[in-house]
């Protein structure tokens, strides 16, 4: 009887920790940037002057990189995302579906800090020499295509970061896409759907909520991914004019400043920016729970 | 050739090009940390601590050791915490089990960054000393909702026959739990015990700041500790080919331990 208390007042104090460790963030990560939040309020947001030497911060620039090479990166790595998941369920011979399956798996292990090091060694001087002069003369009559060449920007941390998490997203939809019957992609086939058809009304209306789950999980990590971002941006408080200039997200100058932060005021900031950050991951974490929740029960209800 | 199947052409070639590419890419990421690392690792990599910038040879003996500490500790504090949180949730109070399953999947989400921010302003500020065992804190973090949601999944497909079954025969609930739940899933804990721990091992952003770098050979974990990963960045910044070479031998070893790690335990779900 002794012992079956202690057991369970151990496995009780542990979930009592494991409830309490995001709020127990959440706080910490509030007081830690109340010097900032008291000093530059809600401007922090649309400031985009960011200097140490003296003392003003503005959160403006980090957060619209953070935004953009995420946009661009998801944007990426859903087309091709996408694209695997058909060919792996739909199109490649069984026998290989499944070396697929596992060779995306194990893809979706390797750190992000290996990305990073590729990124900078391998695909900057591709996208210096080959890749970016191609886009600006074929693209460059676009403004925000038109640029310098530099290889170090932008467009070469989006590219990293889609990359990496392609695979997250695909394996997510490779699982929901399996999940579909196969009684219902046959009898779409006997009716004479081409594959095209039996994908866009079948399979993807049929796993809308498991792809939306893909494409957010694939979302948050782009949000936060620091090791792959920060080799290949260029870190500049400078807000790009077009795809190919350097800038800096919110974990690049946490990575790059924080163990150099003098002042008190220059740490709150950057946990200004960590506040941020969360808040963020955790509102779009919220959204996609009820979204996901809403869809799969629409879809209980329509088949 | 009729609109339709125009259609469906396009879009099978449109999904094997990508396809391709893709598959191209990951597989030339992969040749490209092979061959590099190949080149450039050796026995010295293991033996000998780092040199002064620009001096040629050394090793990152101090590095690999350092990570397998600090990961290590992480995985000494989370897993107990995970398996025993899983079991409280499944065998004890099923009211709060949506809200720890809820609070779990925001802290899977919530960047590495972040948690070693947090690190640091609980761990590091107070004590105005980088630490190993900060890091460790910082990724015990990380892992415990990784483990929590494996350990969970399996529980909740143990028969509630054979439960049921050890309590008619008068055992207390904890025997149950250890000797039937547990010993049950065995193989699917051992799994997620390896799983974490690659899963850990290759993390940056969260040591940064917490348990940082050391040029020495450290073993004590109050004080700052060197680690693979925050030596690949810092090396591969910097300008000395020689470091670029050593950067690319931590990636070697990091990518063949994840590669290993996750082989393993696909073997052994296979297997039962």
């Amino acid at each position: 009887m002794k012992l079956d208390n202690i057991f369970k007042i151990f496995a009780l104090i542990s979930s009592i920790i494991v409830i309490l460790i995001p709020f127990s963030i959440l706080i910490t990560l509030y007081v830690e940037s109340n010097l900032a939040i008291s000093e530059f309020g809600i401007g922090f947001l649309f400031n985009t002057t960011w200097d140490p030497v003296k003392e003003e911060f503005g959160g403006l620039v980090p957060i619209l990189g953070t935004i953009f090479s995420s946009t661009i990166a998801l944007s990426l790595a859903v087309i091709m995302a996408f694209a695997i998941a058909i060919f792996i369920t739909e199109l490649c011979p069984p026998f290989l579906k499944n070396i697929f399956r596992a060779i995306f798996e194990l893809l979706a292990a390797i750190p992000s800090i290996i990305y990073g090091i590729w990124g900078l060694f391998v695909l900057v001087p591709i996208m210096k020499n080959y890749v970016e002069p191609f886009l600006i003369k074929n693209l460059g009559f676009i403004e925000i295509f038109n640029g310098q060449p530099l290889g170090i920007g932008l467009l070469t941390a989006s590219i990293v970061l889609s990359i990496m998490i392609i695979p997250y997203i695909s394996s997510m939809t490779i699982d929901v896409f399996l999940l579909v019957p196969n009684v219902f992609r046959e009898s779409a086939y006997a009716l004479g759907a081409t594959r095209f058809e039996v994908i866009k009304n079948v399979v993807i209306p049929y796993t809308k909520s498991g792809i939306l789950a893909g494409i957010i999980l694939g979302l948050t990590r782009a949000l936060g991914e620091t090791m792959a971002v920060t080799f290949v941006i260029g870190n500049l408080y400078k807000i790009p004019k077009n795809i190919y200039e350097p800038t800096i997200t919110i974990a690049s100058s946490l990575a790059n400043e924080f163990t150099e932060a003098t002042t008190d005021l220059y740490l709150s900031s950057l946990f200004y920016l960590v506040f941020i950050l969360f808040f963020i991951s955790f509102i779009i974490i919220a959204i996609s729970r009820f979204l996901i929740y809403k869809l799969q029960k629409w879809e209980r209800e329509s088949f | 050739m009729g609109k339709r199947i125009f259609l469906d052409k396009l879009f099978v070639i449109f999904s094997l090009v990508f396809s391709f590419i893709v598959i191209f890419v990951l597989v030339w990421i992969l040749k490209d940390v092979l061959i590099f690392g190949i080149k450039s690792i050796n026995l010295d990599f293991f033996l000998e601590d780092p040199r002064p910038p620009g001096v040629e040879g050394g090793g990152l003996r101090n590095a690999v050791l350092g990570s397998l500490i600090i990961t290590s500790i992480a995985i000494i504090i989370s897993f107990p915490i995970a398996l025993l949180s899983a079991v409280y949730i499944n065998e004890y109070n099923h009211k709060i089990s949506n809200i720890v399953r809820f609070l779990s999947d925001i802290m899977l989400s919530v960047p590495s960054i972040v948690i070693g921010a947090y690190a640091y302003a609980l761990f590091v500020k107070p004590f105005k000393t980088f630490s190993a065992i900060s890091g460790s804190i910082a990724l015990a973090i990380i892992s415990i909702p990784i483990i929590l949601r494996m350990v969970d999944e399996l529980i909740r497909l143990v028969p509630d026959a054979t439960k049921e079954a050890a309590y008619s025969l008068g055992s207390p609930k904890w025997k149950v739990i250890t000797k039937i739940v547990l010993s049950y899933i065995k193989v699917g804990i051992l799994t997620s015990l390896i799983l974490s721990f690659s899963r850990i091992f290759g993390e940056t952003a969260p040591l940064l700041f917490t348990s940082f770098n050391n040029n020495m050979f450290e073993i004590d974990i109050t004080k700052p500790m060197a680690t693979l990963t925050v030596n690949i960045f810092v090396y591969a910044m910097s300008p000395y080919e020689s470091w670029h070479r050593l950067a690319w031998s931590a990636s070697f070893f990091i990518v063949i331990f994840v590669l290993l790690t996750s082989i393993i335990s696909r073997i052994l779900q296979k297997q039962h």
